[in-house]
């Protein structure tokens, strides 16, 4: 990944940053400029909470190659209580036990590794909640 | 507006060609559905393709394509939309003829995805890359969050989604150009290694090289070129998040309800009025929501219509009657344009041993990605 463009996601990346809409309320992460519930352009920024709850969730097996040392992993769609909804990977537990309803929490992790000598790619994991 | 029909089709084998290339593929079902027309040139050329830059390290397909059937000069333009890059290719063509600026418009679906690309990180690229792919995500990590989802919420069972397989498997054993002409079953889909949890290989279209071609031009010229033109009733497409995340609920497919939606509008049919469709069964849980979401079956039921032979030929509404991408192959750019030559073929009785008994209207749907965007056509036989 070139730098400038790691570099620029470093605030939703790095403190979960987010933007509300000041019109309807909706919670969007990363922030936007339009707001895809009510087109408004006026957001307040917002930092999540560092926990949600499962969504949806799969354990991946076939990983693409930057992942395949780590597999089999869990994936989850999770639910911040501000109402943000992304994507993260689920670790710290058995993979098969990550499913729909589940508390977990957010911590800082290493997210990638770009071979030998590409960047470090740090981001958000979500480990369940104790 | 006019009124427009598909005069002819052609169409490659789907499967490992390891003996063609991307323009190879490209040429032979153009060449096949130009001859059937008995034509030798066209006005325009559509080309839907969803990565060939990234497979074969080849862009701008329009000028190389045209150039290789022999028909420098003709404008010729490469359409992308993931997975769905056939079928807006198809709906391009559609626009031109309807419009009335151009007669005869050949769109041609071609992709090459055997060829030494990371097909996995290829494919993942239709995903959003700074908040799905970024993380670890795959494409069968995306549907298989699908797939969870609706199992959670409905009730969907594991021979529910192993069922799809079967029954497209089934068809595809009757297909003399389907990647896979076996049939399996349940305990085999049931028993197949684990992708993404709880898809598995059996759950998910394969790898595949391929291109399918089909002429268009106005139905009140259709007769200059074929006895049995298939006229286009609707041709509709609809977009969705592009983040499986931010959707409402992610066993639902929107894009699809909404296109499905206008598509019927703009033929004045419902459901209840298609005798055979072709749906984007590229994992075996998007039948199912496909299924629904065209609202051939209520929300939350699709999961038995499998199960119980009411989409397998014979069926109440037959689906996926040339194998689906599961068993007939998925080439991603190639694949919009291989369901309307299935249905094509059905509505003109050509079908051989996949034929639906008397089949005047059929449908179409293709999508992007996790479904993102979504493509519906309908079509009549005249």
């Amino acid at each position: 990944m070139p730098s400038p463009r790691y570099w620029r996601e470093v605030p939703t990346r790095f403190r979960l940053e987010a933007g509300r809409c000041t019109a309807c309320g909706k919670v969007v992460y990363p922030a936007r400029r339009v707001c895809p519930a009510c087109r408004s352009e006026t957001f307040e920024p917002v930092v999540l909470s560092p926990r949600g709850t499962v969504v949806t969730s799969t354990v991946i097996h076939a990983a693409p190659p930057e992942f395949q040392m780590e597999a089999p992993y869990a994936m989850a769609i999770i639910e911040t209580p501000e109402g943000a909804r992304f994507m993260v990977q689920v670790t710290d537990c058995e993979p098969g036990e990550v499913e729909p309803g589940a508390e977990v929490a957010l911590e800082f992790r290493r997210i990638r590794k770009e071979g030998k000598s590409g960047i470090l790619c740090y981001g958000h994991k979500a480990v369940p909640a104790r | 507006m006019r009124d427009v029909a598909i005069v002819a089709a052609g169409m490659t084998p789907f499967g490992e060609l390891w003996h063609h290339s991307l323009r190879d593929l490209f040429v032979e079902a153009a060449l096949e559905a130009l001859r059937a027309a008995r034509v030798d040139t066209v006005d325009s050329i559509y080309v839907g393709n969803m990565a060939g830059g990234q497979f074969v390290g080849q862009e701008h397909l329009g000028p190389l394509m045209a150039d290789h059937l022999g028909m420098r000069g003709v404008p010729s333009t490469r359409v992308e939309s993931a997975c769905a890059s056939g079928g807006v290719a198809l709906r391009s063509a559609f626009f031109e003829v309807a419009s009335g600026l151009s007669d005869l418009v050949l769109a041609v679906g071609v992709e090459k995805m055997n060829d030494g690309g990371d097909v996995t990180g290829v494919l993942a690229t239709a995903a959003d890359q700074e908040l799905e792919a970024y993380h670890g995500i795959t494409f069968p990590g995306l549907y298989a969050m699908i797939a969870r989802a609706h199992m959670a919420a409905h009730g969907t069972t594991l021979e529910d989604l192993a069922a799809v397989s079967v029954k497209n498997h089934g068809h595809g054993a009757l297909n003399p150009k389907a990647q896979f002409q076996n049939r399996v079953t349940l305990e085999q889909v049931m028993a197949s290694a684990p992708v993404a949890e709880p898809l598995r290989l059996l759950h998910c279209s394969p790898v595949s090289d391929g291109a399918a071609a089909v002429l268009l031009c106005p139905l009140a010229r259709a007769r200059e070129f074929t006895d049995r033109p298939v006229k286009i009733r609707a041709s509709a497409m609809a977009t969705s998040s592009m983040a499986l995340a931010d959707r409402h609920d992610p066993s639902m497919l929107d894009a699809v309800t909404l296109a499905g939606a206008r598509a019927y509008q703009m033929a004045g049919l419902g459901p209840a009025d298609i005798d055979v469709a072709e749906v984007h069964d590229c994992f075996s849980i998007a039948e199912i929501c496909a299924l629904e979401a065209l609202c051939f079956v209520d929300t939350g039921k699709g999961g038995a219509a499998a199960r119980t032979g009411e989409t397998a030929l014979g069926g109440r509404l037959p689906v996926n009657t040339s194998g689906g991408l599961k068993a007939k192959g998925h080439p991603v750019g190639a694949t919009g344009i291989a369901q309307a030559i299935e249905i094509v073929e059905q509505l003109r009785g050509e079908a051989g041993d996949r034929q639906v008994a008397d089949a005047a209207i059929g449908l179409t749907q293709n999508m992007g990605g996790s479904g993102g965007s979504a493509v519906v056509h309908i079509f009549e036989r005249v």
